[in-house]
């Protein structure tokens, strides 16, 4: 079989299977990116300008990673956004309100945060209720909370002081801390997504919960008539953005050390947006991990190359649009090509 | 024979949807069950294939008998059932519908290699000839997938094929390789249990064909007595085809 070549082979060649490679129009978009902002501005492309967009791009990319998986197994978490604030909120209040120590607060953090992603997976498969309504419903709610603790406890909108908390050095250095590369300070952040990122591509491609995460999200009754644990994937992968959520709230606490009370809200789109640059689709059973980090670190250099420019920071949502119906279309393409069938 | 049913019947409240059916297969071999629409197949196959519970007569397999209350049950007998919408994803690859559900391991990861190169084996030996193991499903005609989901069935280790109507979405030609393949999987020694409409498509395959009409069996037949014209004729209900003919004609 191996030796034989099958003439049928020759027209689909390599450039029709690049095409269907789910990362194809984030890559484009990248390079087309760079090379807009890089060529007008020595800044954007300078080691510390890289450092500066990837910042962004970091904390962005940890969720639209996780966001891509729960998306191609056929899921949404509008509540991921809003959960990052619930996180850090819990975890500095812990420590500079109740005297925790700053591990033991973020260890809090992330049972609560593990808890809601585990509340919404069990709501989703119980119930067979669309996710963007139950996560819609758990997204208000947690903003609700999130305010309302906040000013109970505090009186004002934001805690803050975590610089004082027991730990905080140890924590601070790990999670929201710098590397000195060549003389150009890099946020640790970048690591962290990087790892995520890695993580979840091995999961995806190379474990069985990968091939049931696709199976879920292509078409869940026919995966379970073969015996994947549908039930229990949804639930992992609701999990699994809540404990991003959780990861990068702690990170962004621990670089700012005050938490708004209203911090996160909206950013729940903003991972959606980036997961689908990466060419996931909405309704689910497509796309991949690497493409999502490369959608993201596609909003970090547009967000921070039209700073460098000098332009008015208002056209970045004018670029996000584009760019999502851009890619929308492209996906569409994608899709079309995987699914005809020939006779 | 592998599986046996003996005066096999069901209802549904009221409804007496299967009647009396004595049937089976034998490794090595085909039996077609033929029918119209309402005939008692689709009940017959869920009872073979474990959706559904026997009222009165019995099921035996392997010569004892049994009562399954799973599907899953019955594939751990070795009794696979390929269902006309056929369990896989479309924008999924080959391989990984292939082996959906029971992937290899190799320690904690899913052996990708393995399963690339014995889906892509398993299909060869059933002669089928699939351009990619590694592109989606659903770029796959409708002959492909049922190969696939055959083929898939045969590696899990299924002693007893029960496939249902496989053949009749498919055109002429497509129908033709599907038919191949039934060929094939018999020739490896599995008994298949072929559900169709189409006497056509049943004759060359089959080794018996029991025919059903409105629950109850019309007969058991060896494949040397009875010819395709009767087939056939049984089929549409005999005497009323001559009838129908008949008021069609031209005055």
């Amino acid at each position: 079989m191996t030796a034989r070549v099958d003439e049928r082979i020759a027209p689909v060649g390599p450039v029709r299977r690049l095409l269907i490679r789910p990362e194809l129009g984030a890559v484009v978009g990248l390079v087309a990116v760079f090379t807009f902002f890089a060529v007008q501005s020595p800044v954007f492309r300078s080691a510390d300008g890289i450092a500066n967009w990837l910042d962004p791009a970091a904390t962005l990319g940890i969720m639209a990673v996780a966001v891509a998986l729960l998306m191609i197994g056929g899921e949404f978490d509008l509540s991921a956004g809003v959960l990052t604030g619930t996180s850090g909120l819990i975890l500095v209040t812990l420590a500079t309100r109740f005297g925790f120590d700053v591990w033991t607060a973020m260890l809090v953090g992330l049972v609560v945060a593990l808890a809601v992603g585990f509340a919404n997976g069990v709501v989703v498969t119980r119930t067979k209720l669309p996710s963007f309504i139950v996560t819609l419903g758990t997204f208000l709610m947690l903003q609700g909370v999130n305010l309302g603790v906040t000013k109970a406890v505090t009186g004002t909108v934001q805690v803050s002081g975590l610089r004082r908390a027991d730990g905080y050095e140890g924590a601070a250095a790990v999670f929201a801390g710098t590397i000195d590369v060549g003389g150009t300070s890099f946020r640790v952040a970048i690591l962290w997504w990087i790892l995520v990122t890695a993580v979840a591509t091995w999961v995806l491609v190379r474990s069985r919960p990968g091939n049931w995460i696709f199976a879920v999200g292509g078409d869940e009754q026919a995966a379970r008539a073969v015996g994947v644990p549908a039930t229990r994937t949804k639930i992992a992968l609701f999990m699994t953005t809540a404990f991003a959520a959780w990861l990068v709230g702690s990170i962004l606490a621990l670089r700012y050390t005050s938490v708004q009370a209203n911090i996160g809200i909206g950013q729940e789109f903003i991972y959606i947006i980036a997961a689908v640059i990466g060419g996931c689709l909405l309704t689910g059973g497509y796309g991949s991990a690497v493409g999502a980090a490369i959608g993201a670190v596609i909003f970090g250099m547009a967000d921070k190359g039209i700073v460098f420019l000098g332009w008015d920071a208002d056209w970045f949502t004018f670029f996000l649009g584009a760019m999502l119906l851009l890619a929308t279309l492209a996906n569409r393409l994608v899709r079309r090509y995987a699914e005809e069938v020939r006779h | 024979m592998i599986i046996e049913t003996r005066g096999l019947g069901k209802r549904f409240g009221s409804v007496l949807a299967l009647r009396d059916v004595s049937m089976g297969v034998a490794a090595g071999e085909v039996t077609c069950v033929l029918g119209d629409n309402g005939a008692g197949k689709s009940t017959l196959i869920k009872i073979l294939s474990g959706m559904h519970r026997h009222d009165t007569g019995s099921y035996l397999v392997d010569g004892r008998e049994v009562r399954f209350s799973s599907p899953r049950e019955a594939l751990d007998r070795g009794i696979a059932t390929v269902y006309q919408d056929l369990a896989m994803i479309p924008l999924m690859s080959v391989w990984r519908n292939f082996f959906l559900g029971s992937e290899p391991r190799k320690g904690l990861a899913f052996d990708v290699a393995r399963a690339r190169r014995v889906a892509r084996e398993e299909l060869a030996a059933m002669g089928i000839d699939i351009r990619d193991v590694d592109q989606p499903v659903g770029t796959l005609s409708g002959g492909e997938r049922q190969s696939v989901a055959i083929a898939r069935a045969v590696h899990f280790g299924a002693r007893v094929l029960v496939l249902d109507e496989p053949t009749s979405a498919l055109g002429v030609k497509q129908a033709g390789v599907v038919l191949r393949y039934i060929a094939r999987a018999r020739d490896r020694g599995l008994g298949v249990v072929f559900i169709t409409h189409n006497p056509h498509h049943a004759y060359p395959v089959g080794d018996r064909f029991l025919l059903l009409n409105r629950g109850s069996p019309l007969g058991l037949y060896a494949r040397d007595d009875i010819t395709p014209q009767e087939l056939t004729r049984l089929m549409a209900g005999g005497a009323e085809l001559d009838e129908l003919a008949h008021e069609l004609r031209r005055e």
